[in-house]
């Protein structure tokens, strides 16, 4: 009896020492193996009396379920010590950074057009777009600037022949899709344009958005909603300030320059006005039954506004330095 | 166009400060583009006589004045000008005076001798840069009266940015009439007596051309004093207006011109033979311009002419041998009406821009001339003197005014606001349009000043501008909804450039004109699209690539000290085929640098060739391309491609030849591709199949191939054989080095295999890869075990 105490303290206090697995099973061996302490107990009750044997069987039983339970108990201590040491051992620095590619941008100018894009087809506008290099035809006299009209010199216009200019605005398109779709119309056409000037605040290339509406109902007023809701809009500030100032464009009549308030002054953002009956004489639509309203605006304007963008000329330097902050 | 506001407000005064009046211009459509003082703030500065002068005891550059301020007592003055002399006048600021620049002048002790004021020179009254001393006044300048005064300082100067079509705002009186009609203030009359005829002469005037010049009037004033000063007053205005001072003749006809918008000409009689024929000229008649331009004439060039040459372009610029000089005696007159279509665009084509064609080609108002004439010959007489010879007037064809309709209804249709008709008459009669009115319509003249106004569109215009733009409402449109078309066969721009920037692309906008040689040297171009008039000589030509724009941002960003660059651009290029003008959409790209950004835990790999050819593929989805062998001049030759799609070659791919990389110290190669934007934006609408039952079968196939075997012949012949159950070929590994011997690799193909019936067994799948290692074979590829 006393020795099968003995034996069941020993085990325990033995176990709770053994900090290796690999020691354990040999520890459990020295109890439970063939050759153990608590087996050569259990077979030496094949010599004890039938009415002893019962007895004796369950008190060695009890022992040996206690070292079982201490061993597995053991067990799952050492092997939770073992995975806390191997994840301890795995630890990341997690502030290290990630790797791979970077990611690049899109140009402050193609940002911007997207945006604008986005605002008209909102409201159901198409984007329809134009030739570059473009026909004297469609850049002046379709639009209502015959040869010699003064207009023409408000241009600087650069020549690739005597007939075909580089367009110095996106207004041919509005013929051009005049010509070949029937009102009402609804389109924007955002595309490069050019003119023979160069300083901070003038390129020789430069972006322009055309609008155009026609429809039998169409008026003055409704331009000036487009285009002030447009403003407020684009510029996420629905108490912006737009004021229409009259102009002179021969093919819009009555035409408009757009200004909006900036920093307490004003600032035109662009032209508009209702298309010129000159115009749609032009492409065969019908003055009487159809109105139509057009609008231009400068991109790199609203871009430099909306951005802070002082010198024009940094869209087109591509220094990374100055594009990397649009990304 | 600018001028005096004085001077406007003593023809039309309303009660408005100068930036309300000019706010009213600008909100009228004449753009006030410059309101500034004709000189900076300064106050109690006077015209002053100095009297007596003495050295200064205690200083050799000093001097102590008497000065005379129209006071009993003379002011002691201590002055350090070198030029001050008794008897001069010059400006005196008096004590308590403030100068530009917040000098205020107080009484001072300088060197122990009191001042009680001090003498100015130009440049401390703000009115020049640099001066040499006192300020020396005209003898007749007033003393003791202010200076502001005697030189009408408290002037501002307004510039108007003049649209084409307002040629009736080109003079002091159009302008006038517009700020009345604006305001409602009674224009100011121009009252005047023209003076008498005492002269028989008349002057003989031809014209040839009646439809270019359908009236002339002219008449000869003789006896004139050309020497005789313009006076102060004049000379002011035109001085304000940006005309620079000649002689009085002409200054005076310049003045009329700037007062009643009528350009006018002056010749010296006497260097005229016979009398005067405007006529076009004969070719190659050659005139030497007022500028001393020397100008060889087209036939048909309007001109004016004596018997015996051409003195003047007509309606642009006087001659240098038939004008008006100091020892002129005899002059002759002239106010015309040159029609718009024989100036407009002339001066241009001779690069001159004068004020005369300014207004001629914009229409001047013939209904004027007259008085234009009138006007001068009353201050000619009066400055220069002279006797006075009958006008000639001749008088053709002069534009027709046709009536025209104005509909109530259609203002309200096209402006979306409703005028009343007693309003638009109101705005008519305010605007000098007179009409005749029936129920809703008005029957509307143009005035002869107003060439613009021809159709029902420009009376709407007009009675919007005087209504006032910020007056009609901001309204939005009511229009019925239908959805705009979306095919799904056209993809998006914005996800293609998308993919780009998440594959760590920098979109870069360049010129579409690039220099020439990048043309030439890059993109083997023998005849690049030349511009006529190029605004510089490095940005001459239209590119045909997108090349030279990526290649000099490249290099510019280098030379900032960045060394892994990735950019892409999306432009028109364009060529000439034909004779017809091709413009083509591209995007391209250059990479440059390691693979990926410098970071840890990964090697710094050079980009290489199949790095960009993974990104240009990546737009592609699910359309695949085809890259075929093909030299570029810009690209190496070993390593560039043409690429296909659907059988078309719409684009480049390459690593930069070894030569503009040396060329433009690149230290390791750039690979730079270029595709057109049409075949990247179609796309098909995806069409399911059905996903097999039956588990695919994967057999790989190894071969050596000698080098110049390229992959794709591989490949094509393996799939273009059919062998059976065969859905897929990949190339999955190219090796080389042990057990390949030198000159050969190794290629590596995954083949899938897949039923739609049943999984597939030895027995089926054997044959298939038979039949390609067969092909292979037949390619020279010998199978690898």
């Amino acid at each position: 009896m006393e020795q099968l105490q003995q034996i069941q303290e020993q085990a325990l206090q033995q176990f709770a020492v053994i900090s290796d697995e690999a020691q354990l099973e040999q520890v459990k061996a020295k109890y439970l193996g063939k050759e153990g302490s608590l087996t050569a107990l259990l077979k030496a009750l094949g010599k004890l009396s039938n009415e002893e044997r019962p007895q004796a069987g369950a008190r060695i039983n009890l022992v040996k379920q206690a070292i079982e339970l201490a061993l597995q108990q053991r067990r799952d201590e050492l092997a939770t010590i073992k995975l806390t040491a191997k994840l301890a051992a795995e630890s990341l620095d997690v502030t290290l950074p990630g790797r791979g590619l970077g990611t690049g941008g899109l140009h402050p100018i193609t940002r911007t057009l997207l945006r604008i894009e986005q605002l008209f087809y909102s409201l159901g506008f198409a984007v329809s777009s134009g030739p570059e290099i473009e026909h004297d035809f469609y850049n002046f006299t379709a639009l209502n600037i015959p040869e010699n009209h003064p207009a023409r010199a408000m241009h600087d216009t650069f020549y690739i022949d005597p007939e075909h200019v580089l367009r110095t605005h996106t207004s041919p398109v509005q013929v051009r899709y005049m010509e070949s779709n029937q009102p009402p119309l609804k389109i924007i056409s955002p595309g490069r344009v050019y003119r023979v000037d160069s300083d901070a605040t003038h390129s020789p290339m430069f972006h322009q958005v055309e609008g155009l509406w026609v429809d039998e109902t169409v008026s003055f007023a409704n331009l000036k909603g487009v285009v002030q809701d447009f403003l407020q809009r684009f510029f996420e500030q629905d108490d912006l300030q737009v004021r229409f100032r009259p102009s002179f464009f021969p093919f819009t009549e009555p035409s408009a320059e757009m200004d909006m308030s900036w920093k307490g002054g004003w600032l035109e953002i662009g032209g508009c006005g209702m298309v010129h009956p000159n115009v749609l004489k032009h492409v065969n639509i019908d003055s009487e039954k159809y109105l139509g309203f057009a609008f231009g605006l400068g991109v790199e304007r609203l871009a430099m506004l909306r951005y802070g963008v002082s010198d024009l000329r940094q869209f087109y330097e591509s220094d990374l330095r100055f594009l990397k902050q649009f990304n | 166009m600018k001028f005096s506001e004085n001077w406007l407000r003593s023809w039309v005064n309303p009660d408005l400060s100068s930036d309300e009046l000019g706010h009213v211009l600008t909100m009228a459509g004449l753009e006030v583009e410059g309101l500034e003082s004709v000189a900076p703030a300064f106050n109690n500065v006077v015209v002053a006589e100095v009297l007596a002068i003495a050295k200064h005891p205690d200083a050799d550059r000093l001097n102590v004045c008497q000065v005379n301020v129209g006071e009993a007592e003379p002011l002691t003055i201590v002055c350090g000008a070198a030029n001050v002399a008794v008897g001069l006048k010059v400006p005196c600021a008096r004590i308590g005076a403030v100068l530009p620049g917040d000098f205020k002048i107080k009484q001072a002790k300088v060197r122990g001798i009191a001042s009680f004021g001090m003498l100015c020179s130009a440049v401390e009254l703000g009115l020049a840069v640099e001066s040499n001393g006192l300020w020396i006044l005209p003898q007749e300048a007033p003393i003791g009266h202010s200076m502001r005064e005697y030189l009408d300082l408290d002037d501002k100067l307004i510039t108007l940015k003049l649209t084409p079509n307002r040629s009736d705002c080109s003079g002091m009186s159009g302008i006038a009439r517009e700020v009345a009609a604006l305001t409602g203030v009674d224009l100011k009359p121009l009252s005047f007596i023209e003076p008498a005829v005492t002269l028989v002469d008349k002057l003989v005037v031809n014209i040839v051309d009646q439809v270019a010049c359908p009236l002339y009037i002219g008449r000869i004033v003789r006896g004139v004093n050309a020497s005789a000063p313009t006076p102060v007053w004049m000379q002011r205005r035109l001085e304000r207006s940006g005309l620079r001072l000649i002689n009085s003749v002409v200054d005076i006809t310049n003045y009329v011109m700037m007062e009643l918008g009528q350009p006018m000409h002056a010749f010296d009689a006497a260097k005229l033979t016979g009398g005067i024929t405007v006529r076009g000229a004969i070719q190659g008649e050659t005139l030497t311009l007022l500028n001393d331009q020397i100008v060889v004439l087209d036939a048909g060039v309007l001109v004016v002419a004596d018997e015996e040459r051409v003195l003047a372009l007509a309606g642009i610029m006087g001659g240098a041998g038939s004008g008006v000089d100091l020892t002129s005696k005899d002059v002759i007159l002239e106010a015309a009406f040159f029609h718009p279509d024989a100036i407009a665009g002339r001066a241009r084509r001779f690069g001159l821009a004068t004020d005369s064609s300014f207004r001629f080609e914009r229409g001047v108002d013939f209904s004027g001339t007259r008085r234009a004439m009138a006007r001068a010959t009353q201050l000619l007489v009066e400055i220069c003197g002279g006797e006075v010879g009958e006008v000639v007037e001749h008088i053709g064809s002069l534009p027709a005014r046709a009536a025209i309709n104005l509909r109530t209804s259609r203002v309200a249709r096209v402006l979306g606001v409703v005028l009343e008709p007693a309003q638009i008459a109101d705005l008519l009669g305010r605007l000098q349009l007179s009409f005749v009115m029936s129920v809703d319509t008005f029957s509307v003249t143009p005035p002869s000043f107003r060439f613009d106004l021809s159709i029902e569109s420009d009376l709407i215009e007009e009675l919007a501008r005087l209504y006032g733009y910020d007056n009609i409402p901001a309204l939005p449109p009511h229009a019925g909804l239908t959805m705009l078309p979306c095919s799904e066969l056209q993809r998006d721009l914005a996800p293609i450039l998308q993919t780009l920037v998440a594959r760590d692309y920098q979109e870069i906008v360049s010129y579409a004109f690039v220099d020439e040689q990048v043309e030439r040297e890059l993109c083997g171009n023998d005849s690049p699209l030349a511009l006529q008039n190029p605004i510089a000589s490095n940005l001459a030509v239209m590119r045909s690539s997108l090349i030279g724009g990526l290649v000099g941002a490249l290099r510019y960003n280098l030379n900032r000290r960045q060394s892994r660059v990735r950019l892409f651009e999306l432009g028109a290029c364009f060529s000439k085929v034909d004779g017809a003008y091709i413009q083509t959409q591209r995007l391209s790209g250059l990479v440059y640098g390691s693979c990926l950004p410098e970071q840890w835990g990964a090697k710094s790999i050079p980009v290489d060739f199949y790095d960009a050819k993974a990104d240009l593929e990546a737009l592609f989805p699910p359309m695949t391309l085809r890259f075929v062998s093909a030299g570029h001049p810009a690209l190496h030759p070993g390593r560039s491609a043409k690429i296909f799609y659907a059988d078309q070659a719409v684009g480049w791919i390459g690593e930069l030849h070894p030569h503009w990389q040396k060329q433009y110290d690149l230290t390791t190669a750039g690979i730079w591709f270029e595709i057109e934007l049409d075949a990247l934006m179609q796309t098909q609408v995806p069409c399911l199949n059905e996903i097999p039952k039956f588990l695919p079968v994967r057999r790989d196939l190894a071969v050596l191939v000698s080098e110049s075997v390229q992959a794709q012949s591989l490949l094509d012949v393996m799939l273009q054989t059919r062998a059976p159950y065969v859905q897929e070929v990949v190339l999955f590994d190219v090796y080389r080095g042990q057990g390949v011997e030198f000159g050969k690799k190794s290629l590596a193909f995954r083949v899938v295999l897949q039923d739609t019936q049943k999984t597939l067994t030895e027995v089926e799948i054997e044959p298939s890869m038979a039949i390609l290692v067969d092909v292979l074979n037949m390619q020279g590829a010998q199978l690898r075990m």
